[in-house]
């Protein structure tokens, strides 16, 4: 209905969270387009997990507007929550279940029919490269293993937006490697990914970059654009000079 | 209904496969109701017995003989000196001190009265109480003896009291407490369980998972409770079997009656338990919370200390407590055949109480936080 609108897969106009007297995030404003890598920069405590928080609907945000995925976050968080996908910073599948049963718990939860959850468990599986660990306890799975398949499993019900929240930390290179290139496939496909991570050398990965401090955002644009812009080589330089004022 | 069965699939995996719950949810119950079955005794005997005996003669030797021959009491020494007595009663070796004076049998014969001295420990008043009852009662025996071998004649009373114990006739204490003891175990596991199980999943981070999700609130409370309320339920059965196989307990009512009421008082508990992981943020908060809870409920639920003995504004806090009005229930029904009418009330204000707390819980859960 409002085709100006959701055009763009996010959209967020002057969201803010305060908690007491503490401005978490301050009246960010940014839009988001259909698939998408969206990196979302910053140093710690200046904002990110808070703004994604209110993007997928588990925190209220004080003031401001925010649309995903055609959906008012404030108005419908339920609605929102069927078309995304979220992968928390602290790795939150049950450990104590086996990776497929971790598969089907949520895709059933997302309504996946029972012969669809069939199917898509075993490309799942074999997507991931994990048929032989299947029927591990996710418990016993390397970080590395554990975080493609918090990846995969956020991606059950084809959202059309997924969330990853410093998906990457504490992930050898090579895994590193192997989880980017699910993001770009997944891109490929379609799915607009919103990212935020610590590795600077991954921002260049990303289509466009936003760079937060205290709060707010300093600067958003494409890698190549940043760099120009404050004349410097890499993004770690832009990320620096940004974050330090 | 799909994503309740989803939900409760996955819990009883995740139960199955903990260990350290296994073993609290079966064994320990099992083991508690025995223990405490067979040690729970209010009944006071072998109270212990210090005697000074400073007469020295065949009635005060008479007297004492009542005391030892009673199975209420037992002579552990005897002296002639009150400090001995006293340090007896201190280091509580002694229980009351039996003080015979001098010439209390020359009294006697010259037909005149003739005290005797009764010290009781009064640290635990109920004690204390029937030690005295009991004492009276070999006192008064004593007299009508002496006054039998004074007069030659048998005195009667004018009134004799002839008892019989109905609904217990043995006056077997585990009759009286198991029913009760049963109770709490079962609020024991369902307030425990529930409680730490949802704070779990805050902890470790997995409900911010589930939360993203379009899953609904009743749908995830039902689905991590039912697993619960069916525990309980079988707990319930265990300790049916225990009580009826190894204390005999007869049942008199029906047990129909009995496992309608707990589907109606386990939602009771289950929502204490949902309630107090709502407040809480870790495992730990949440075990202090219920254990606040669980020691007033217990204390105050007239399972050992009667309820009518309570002040008036402690009796109205009893009000509130779930585990009073189980505790009724299985005595009503268990030992005296109350049948549905008899206990109406008591299903109607579990029901009420059931109500009230799942809307609370389920109102303070919260999906999105502010």
């Amino acid at each position: 209905m409002n085709k100006s609108i959701d055009k763009y897969v996010v959209s967020v106009k002057d969201l803010t969270k305060k908690f007491g007297s503490f401005t978490a995030v301050d009246k960010i404003s940014f839009d988001v387009s259909k698939g998408e890598i969206f990196g979302f920069l910053g140093a710690n405590g200046a904002g990110k997990t808070t703004a994604i928080k209110m993007l997928i609907g588990l925190s209220k945000p004080t003031s401001g507007k925010a649309r995903v995925a055609g959906y008012d976050v404030i108005k419908n968080p339920e609605k929102v929550k069927y078309r995304i996908g979220y992968m928390s910073q602290k790795f939150s599948l049950y450990d104590d279940l086996k990776v497929f049963e971790n598969i089907r718990l949520y895709a059933g939860i997302y309504g996946v029919s029972k012969k669809e959850i069939k199917n898509k468990t075993d490309v799942l599986i074999k997507d991931l490269g994990m048929v032989d660990m299947k029927k591990k306890l996710v418990r016993d799975l390397p970080l590395g293993w554990k975080q493609k398949l918090a990846f995969a499993v956020s991606m059950v019900h084809n959202p059309s937006v997924v969330f990853l929240d410093e998906p990457t930390s504490g992930v050898d290179p090579i895994t590193r490697r192997q989880f980017w290139e699910m993001i770009y496939k997944a891109s490929e496909k379609g799915t607009t990914i919103f990212i935020t991570t610590h590795y600077l050398d991954e921002a260049e990965y990303c289509t466009r970059a936003s760079i937060m401090v205290d709060g707010e955002i300093k600067a958003l644009d494409t890698p190549m654009e940043l760099k120009n812009k404050l004349n410097v080589k890499s993004m770690q330089e832009v990320f620096v000079k940004l974050a330090r004022g | 209904m799909r994503t309740i069965l989803i939900i409760l699939r996955k819990e009883f995996i995740q139960i199955s496969r903990n260990m350290t719950i296994l073993p609290i949810l079966f064994i320990m119950p099992f083991i508690q109701l025995i223990l405490l079955g067979f040690a729970a005794d209010f009944e006071v005997k072998n109270l212990n017995l210090h005697v000074i005996d400073n007469d020295q003669s065949a009635f005060s030797r008479a007297l004492i003989s009542k005391y030892s021959g009673s199975p209420y009491f037992n002579i552990v020494n005897s002296s002639f000196r009150d400090e001995a007595a006293m340090k007896d009663m201190k280091k509580g070796e002694a229980d009351l001190i039996l003080e015979i004076p001098q010439k209390f049998e020359n009294l006697l014969i010259n037909r005149q009265k003739s005290p005797v001295h009764l010290s009781i420990d009064a640290v635990n008043g109920v004690k204390a109480g029937l030690a005295n009852a009991y004492s009276s009662m070999i006192i008064r025996d004593y007299n009508l003896d002496i006054l039998k071998q004074a007069t030659g004649r048998e005195l009667l009373s004018p009134i004799n009291i002839t008892s019989r114990s109905w609904f217990n006739p043995s006056m077997n204490y585990s009759t009286f407490m198991v029913p009760g003891i049963l109770v709490l175990l079962v609020t024991m596991v369902g307030i425990f369980l529930t409680a730490i199980i949802i704070v779990r999943e805050k902890e470790i981070g997995t409900i911010e998972q589930l939360n993203v999700t379009p899953i609904k609130k009743y749908q995830f409370i039902i689905g991590k409770l039912m697993p619960f309320l069916l525990i309980a339920l079988v707990e319930l059965t265990i300790g049916l079997i225990v009580a009826k196989l190894i204390f005999h307990i007869q049942f008199q009512g029906s047990l129909l009656l009995v496992y309608s009421f707990a589907l109606v008082y386990l939602p009771v508990v289950l929502g204490i338990g949902l309630l107090i992981s709502t407040v809480s943020d870790t495992q730990q908060q949440a075990m202090f919370i219920s254990w606040f809870f669980l020691m007033i409920f217990i204390l105050m639920s007239g399972l050992f200390t009667p309820i009518e003995s309570m002040p008036g504004w402690a009796q109205k806090i009893t009000w509130f407590n779930p585990i009073k009005y189980f505790i009724e229930f299985m005595r009503m029904v268990l030992l005296k055949g109350s049948t549905f009418k008899d206990v109406t009330q008591h299903f109607m204000i579990m029901a009420i109480y059931a109500v009230l707390v799942n809307l609370l819980a389920v109102w303070n859960y919260k999906k999105v936080s502010s």
